[in-house]
């Protein structure tokens, strides 16, 4: 996955040159050894800029919404399918876009790289296919990457890009384990109150800084409903009902929709799994509508259309 | 002001002994990062740390704090009126606050406690508050304290100080507060030469670890239009999702909103942190917003701390180098390039 980056940015090069686009969206290398940035790049000279690490593990389908020029972007599997979503949904037209397909063998979490070294500071990582050897004061260890990746990385099933007019790389095996939702399955065995319990505990540090919640393409609403001042649909304090409330609805306005990115995940300052609320709605979604997010720019979400047979227990 | 040695051992007992008559706050881990929390019982403070992921100055200034209370009741005599919500000021220690975090919160107080405004609430809980710092002998990389007017053992704001010499701490009182609370820890040594020589060399060990640093001497001389009008903004705030982590993890962040919430009859008047990442925060009652842009809201963040600060109150810039920013900005935008392309422009 190291060699992407040459690639991307002779792809990038090329595109701009020709004036085939407008811009180009990609990931910077990070000032810090584990982190990299979102960038836009619209001058041919600037592609060296791009990078392609590991720890590009925010979704670049966040940054399309109401553009109006042509746009290439770069694009792992979750990420076009949060494009098919976004095109779907009518905040860019394909014809807009050129995507630059990143088949993806997963996002290396940066905060299990951190724990593993007990909360001391990495100064320094570097990258093969493989492995990760991160340094730092008094310590240097190598790693298998594949055994630091990010939850959503080690349950995802797509990570060939769906969509893109271009790959920088061969497509890579799919996972073919039919069952990624234990960790759900074992939340819908627990009874109510210790449901509440488990949700209420997993926010209870939340800051509401809403970074989860800014870091998904699919909240692009003009203004959230969290931000509402007239009416104003939920207290704005850390008090617990409302910072559940917050969770619960954003959760649902995802419903139909989540590709399980993980950006909401890695985005949260105080290390909170957000994508507990969201996956169990795609995994409603899969079983109720057989519905996969963003899998096609054809089919709209499952929640804003109807068909005869839709599910409708529900309905007494 | 007296220097005591005081080892590691005694100073836990002297720690637990002080929560019979304060109220302790100190550094716990809980989860996967450090934050600050009164101390109960047997939990001891764990000062096998950087720093704490949020600042402490919630300790002073709530992320939600309910200000007043009010009933909307009109057969009661008193509807309508706001009435101050009681509150309590017991002495208090925060034991192991960083000298980045301790400078802060004299930062905030030029907000706070002013010539022409005084918070109450703040000032009353500062005043009850004794600060033990912790010395810095491992600065991060991402620390830039000694850029910006502070450093690993900075002593502004703080009572005491400690420099951690291994198997035992000296203690430095740098006030008559501190002083006296070091005086009820009935500790026996003074600190001899040589170990305050060794504090003294700990001190310049760890300036010199001190591997980030930004310009901020130009700053002053800028004008403050053309800043403002300097065509990198776009660029610094492209990757910006416009969250509050920043400003909520600053330790200089200050900015609050004050909401009425009703239930019945009965209103509490709150204040909760508020950030100027976010749209509300300059919302006009008339629905213009004059940051409606998300580079307007990025550029009003870093344009306060490194300019309008600067200007306003003459004593540098509105940031102690704590990197808790630089660390936890999801999409990596890191000020100390932002130092360097406002004070380079
Ligand atoms: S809710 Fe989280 S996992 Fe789902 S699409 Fe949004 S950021 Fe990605
Ligand atoms: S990112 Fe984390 S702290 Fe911020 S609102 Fe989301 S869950 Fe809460
Ligand atoms: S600079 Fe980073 S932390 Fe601050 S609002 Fe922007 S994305 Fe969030
Ligand atoms: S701006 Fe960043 S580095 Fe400066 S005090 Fe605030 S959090 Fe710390």
């Amino acid at each position: 996955m190291i060699a992407y980056g040459e690639k991307i940015r002779e792809i990038a090069k090329k595109l701009l040159a020709e004036e085939r686009v407008d811009l180009i969206i990609g990931f910077k290398q990070g000032t810090l050894p584990l982190m990299t940035e979102p960038v836009m790049i619209k001058e041919p000279e600037k592609t060296d800029q791009l990078y392609w690490s590991s720890f590009c593990s925010m979704n670049l389908a966040n940054y399309l919404p109401k553009r109006k020029e042509k746009i290439g972007i770069i694009a792992k599997g979750c990420d076009s399918r949060n494009i098919a979503v976004h095109i779907v949904e009518n905040q860019i037209q394909r014809e807009q876009l050129y995507i630059i397909g990143v088949p993806c063998t997963g996002m290396v979490d940066r905060r299990k790289i951190q724990s593993l070294v007990d909360g001391k500071e990495v100064r320094e990582a570097i990258e093969s296919d493989e492995e990760l050897t991160i340094k730092g004061n008094g310590f240097e260890q190598t790693v298998k990457k594949i055994d630091y990746l990010q939850d959503n990385c080690i349950t995802c099933m797509h990570r060939n890009p769906v969509i893109h007019d271009e790959l920088v790389g061969d497509l890579v095996e799919e996972r073919k384990d039919p069952d990624p939702y234990d960790d759900v399955k074992e939340i819908e065995e627990l009874a109510p109150n210790e449901k509440w319990e488990l949700y209420s505990n997993l926010i209870k540090d939340c800051t509401r800084c809403y970074a989860c919640r800014n870091a998904c393409p699919l909240c692009y609403c003009p203004t959230c409903f969290v931000d509402e001042a007239d009416p104003q649909w939920v207290g704005k304090s850390i008090d617990p009902t409302d910072t559940m409330t917050f969770h619960i609805l954003r959760a649902f306005h995802c419903a139909g929709r989540c590709t399980d990115c993980g950006a909401c995940q890695q985005a949260c300052p105080v290390d909170i799994n957000v994508r507990l609320f969201t996956r169990k709605l795609n995994k409603d979604a899969l079983e109720l509508y057989g519905c996969e997010a963003g899998l096609s720019i054809e089919e709209r979400p499952p929640l804003d259309t109807y068909q005869p047979d839709d599910y409708d227990k529900f309905i007494r | 002001m007296s220097e005591t040695v005081i080892t590691r051992e005694e100073i836990k007992e002297f720690i637990k002994s002080l929560q019979g008559s304060y109220e302790v706050f100190a550094p716990v881990r809980e989860g996967g990062y450090h934050r600050f929390k009164q101390l109960t019982g047997d939990e001891a403070a764990d000062l096998d740390f950087s720093n704490t992921r949020l600042s402490p100055k919630s300790l002073l200034f709530p992320q939600s704090e309910r200000m007043f209370e009010f009933t909307l009741d009109e057969t009661n005599e008193d509807s309508h009126i706001l009435k101050e919500t009681p509150k309590e000021y017991p002495p208090a220690v925060v034991f192991g606050i960083r000298p980045c975090d301790a400078k802060a919160l004299r930062l905030v107080n030029v907000n706070f406690d002013n010539p022409e405004f005084t918070d109450p609430w703040w000032a009353k809980r500062l005043d009850s508050m004794t600060f033990i710092g912790l010395g810095c002998n491992d600065p991060c990389s991402t620390c830039f304290c000694t850029s910006v007017g502070c450093g690993p053992f900075h002593e502004e704001g703080l009572d005491i100080l400690l420099f951690d010499l291994g198997e035992r701490y000296l203690a430095k009182a740098l006030t008559d507060k501190g002083e006296q609370l070091l005086g009820q820890g009935g500790f026996q040594e003074d600190a001899d030469v040589d170990t305050r020589k060794r504090a003294g060399e700990l001190k310049k060990e760890a300036e010199h670890k001190i591997s980030s640093h930004v310009p901020t001497d130009k700053l002053k001389d800028k004008d403050l239009l053309n800043l403002f009008d300097a065509p990198f903004w776009d660029e610094v705030a492209f990757a910006c999702i416009n969250c509050g982590t920043c400003t909520f993890l600053c330790p200089t962040c200050w900015c609050f909103d004050i909401q009425d919430e009703v239930s019945k009859n009965q209103g509490d008047r709150i204040r909760n942190w508020d950030s100027c990442m976010f749209p509300l925060f300059t919302l006009h009652a008339s629905g213009h917003n004059p940051r409606s842009e998300k580079v307007q809201r990025a550029r009003q963040r870093f344009m306060h701390k490194l300019k309008y600060y600067v200007d306003k109150y003459g004593n540098g810039v509105a940031c102690v180098g704590c990197g808790r920013c630089v660390n936890y900005c999801p999409v990596n935008i890191d000020i100390r390039e932002v130092f360097k392309l406002m004070n380079e422009w």
